[in-house]
């Protein structure tokens, strides 16, 4: 007679984590007490939370363990099964235990089904119909919010979702949302910053060229939430076809009355604008962006006061990334808990990467928070392409870091990326195989910041440019130990004087190049 | 629109559409069409599906298009859906392989497996 079943995580995280042999000494376990009549085992595809794979899910009473090992999972059967003792250590609380969350489709011989949340529809419905937005629950957490819940209420679901800024910094967003809430002034301005032209990022225009609306409702309801009624799409200027997408959308929407005055019939009045820019990287820092959509020149503020204070046209305003807007509305719909059920504990939730260079598969990939980038790369990205060794990988774009295959490992989640002194910045994953010269790649990095350097303060502005000449130099073996040393020196002046996040950020390729590889920067000297 | 329940009428409408017995059509054709697929060819595809399709006379097929679906190595991308079975996704359907695809799936009714990346 079966009196229990014992279910293992068998989704592709948990079974690179060891998952299939957790499930073997759970069963070994299971004969040497005699239970393996009594109890049933089987693999669940369910991903919880990432941080806590592989989970073991014990029936009937539904508890949740996780993340368990083999020799834990040995201990689940001795303790809970044969002794009817829960392990309290190993149990994960009862918040992810009974998260509804989706399945994963994995069928043998096929790509990896992702966990989508933000792009649950890109790829499924025709974003110029406004129709196939709502037939898939489009526009219903607007609703939500209009008639049955407050701005406040809005407010604190998102601040306890624990969403976190996806355009690089990680900044809670219920925070900032409060912060421009607060303020006593008004008009009040949503900004949805889609400027994303960090090299490698993408993800923010198949956001937008695939679910427009999930973005418009995001930033309806963050206007809802703050007190604003106009809002500002700031697209990057090659993105001409999002663009068209987006301004398609908002006429769809204002003929339904789902944005312009009185949405639904309620006192809420909403209007949203799209301004494209001019191809200038500096424009996606938000204090630019505000100049620049001003009418003036693009360089950046002084900060504080910041934007939520001091923003566009001078008022408080809430400057969000396309993809943390697009997570707002399965957020009002869903609840906070359904989503702090994905991801990892301090950062909840899914992130969209684009990932490209050296692997198999490149491509738009969104992945629980907490994934590794070696699962990322294997699970997804089908491996590297032909076979070669992983050297290293850039996360976040050109500013991002050079992450070595010693970090493989590490969860990619914004707490313990920086923990670990990387960035998961923008979510560009730039994979390269051995074959990939540091140097070069360093060299070809800072040339993009040396171009895009907006000339407003000197460290970036000279900087970036003596940091080009001495990678060049070293490029081709014309460089000495002092000048490499100089080169350093230069680095870290930049990074500590510059006045922005670009010339801030300029350097990173060099000092995280030169933490993991610096034997590679030293070949090349002459002396 | 001034309630939810206007909202749940067009939700219901839309699902009732996206289904292909409500519209009396053999065949759905989704082309990717993000900045992705157009730059693989998506746009000759989709003339060459809708070129297809009228040379044979066939009316009662969709033809949509979506968003990126995250398989940017597989561009450009069609997925075909035939009756009420699943939708099948195809990867690099270039001009060269429409006739072959629309001939196999959407008039003989069985999934071009060679072609197929997924589901
Ligand atoms: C040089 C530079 C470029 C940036 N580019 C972008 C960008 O393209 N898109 C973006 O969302 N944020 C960009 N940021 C970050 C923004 O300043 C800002 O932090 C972000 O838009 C806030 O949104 P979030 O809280 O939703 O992440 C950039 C920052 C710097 C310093």
């Amino acid at each position: 007679m079966i009196r229990s079943t014992v279910l293992v995580s068998g989704d592709p995280i948990s079974l690179s984590r060891g998952a299939e042999d957790t499930r073997l000494a759970i069963e070994a376990e299971l004969a040497f007490y005699g239970l393996e009549d009594e109890v049933r085992v089987g693999y669940t595809g369910r991903v919880n939370r990432t941080d806590v794979l592989p989970v073991v899910v014990v029936y009937p009473e539904g508890i949740v363990y996780g993340p368990v090992s083999p020799e834990t999972g040995a201990t689940i059967v001795s303790e809970h099964l044969y002794k009817g003792r829960k392990v309290e250590h190993l149990l994960v609380s009862a918040e992810v235990a009974s998260a509804e969350i989706d399945t994963l489709g994995v069928a043998e011989d096929t790509l990896y089904a992702q966990k989508r949340v933000v792009l649950k529809r890109a790829g499924t419905i025709d974003p110029y119909s406004i129709d196939e937005y709502i037939a898939y629950d489009g526009y219903f957490a607007l609703g939500k919010a209009l008639t049955s819940m407050t701005p406040g209420e809005v407010l604190d679901t998102v601040k306890s979702s624990g969403l976190q800024g996806r355009g690089g910094a990680g900044f809670p967003t219920g925070l900032k949302w409060t912060f421009v809430a607060q303020q006593p002034e008004s008009p009040r301005y949503i900004v949805c910053n889609a400027d994303e032209s960090e090299p490698g990022t993408f993800k923010d225009r198949l956001i937008v060229e695939g679910d427009p609306h999930a973005v418009l409702e995001g930033m309806a309801l963050a206007g809802y939430a703050v007190g604003a009624s106009e809002g500002w799409i700031y697209i990057r200027g090659e993105y001409a076809m999002a663009k068209d997408i987006l301004n398609h959308a908002i006429t769809a929407a204002e003929e339904l009355n789902l944005l312009g005055d009185n949405i639904m019939g309620t006192s809420f009045s909403f209007h949203v604008h799209v301004h494209a820019g001019a191809g200038a990287y500096v424009c996606g820092e938000e204090t630019a962006l505000l100049n620049s959509l001003e009418g003036e020149r693009g360089i950046p503020r002084i900060r504080p006061p910041y934007p939520t204070v001091y923003g566009f046209r001078g008022k408080p305003t809430v400057v969000n990334n396309v993809e943390t807007l697009a997570n707002i509305a399965p957020i009002i719909l869903n609840g906070a808990d359904w989503f702090r059920a994905i991801g990892t504990e301090r950062s909840p939730g899914t992130k969209v990467y684009t990932m490209l260079g050296d692997v198999a598969l490149s491509g738009l990939v969104e992945a629980p928070m907490g994934t590794t980038l070696r699962e990322i790369i294997g699970i997804y990205g089908g491996g590297m392409k032909g076979g070669k060794a992983f050297k290293a990988a850039q996360t976040g774009g050109s500013s991002g870091t050079i992450i070595p295959a010693e970090l493989l490992d590490v969860p990619m989640d914004f707490a313990s990326m920086r923990e670990k002194g990387v960035g998961l910045g923008s979510g560009a994953l730039l994979v390269c195989d051995e074959d990939t010269d540091i140097v070069d790649l360093a060299y070809v990095l800072v040339r993009f910041f040396k171009t895009e350097s907006c000339g407003k303060c000197t460290p970036c502005r000279v900087g970036t440019a003596q940091m080009l000449e001495a990678l060049d130099r070293l490029r081709k073996g014309m460089a000495r130990r002092a000048d490499l040393e100089r080169l350093e020196e230069i680095a870290t002046y930049v990074q500590q004087a510059s006045f922005c996040g670009l010339g801030q950020a300029a350097p990173v390729p060099i000092l995280t190049g030169l933490q993991y590889f610096r034997s590679e920067f030293e070949s090349r000297l002459r002396d | 629109m001034k309630s939810l329940e206007e909202l749940q009428k067009i939700k219901e409408r839309a699902l009732q559409r996206r289904k292909l017995s409500g519209e009396g059509s053999r065949a759905r054709v989704v082309v990717a069409m993000g900045t992705c697929g157009i730059a693989a060819g998506a746009r000759d595809t989709m003339t060459a599906i809708l070129s297809e399709l009228e040379s044979r006379s066939i009316t009662d097929v969709v033809v949509t298009q979506t968003g990126c679906i995250g398989l940017c190595e597989f561009e450009p991308i069609v997925q075909i859906q035939v009756g009420e079975s699943d939708m099948v996704t195809y990867g690099k359907i270039d001009v060269g392989r429409v006739p072959e695809l629309i001939d196999g799936h959407v008039v003989g009714g069985v999934p071009v497996a060679k072609w197929q990346v997924r589901k």
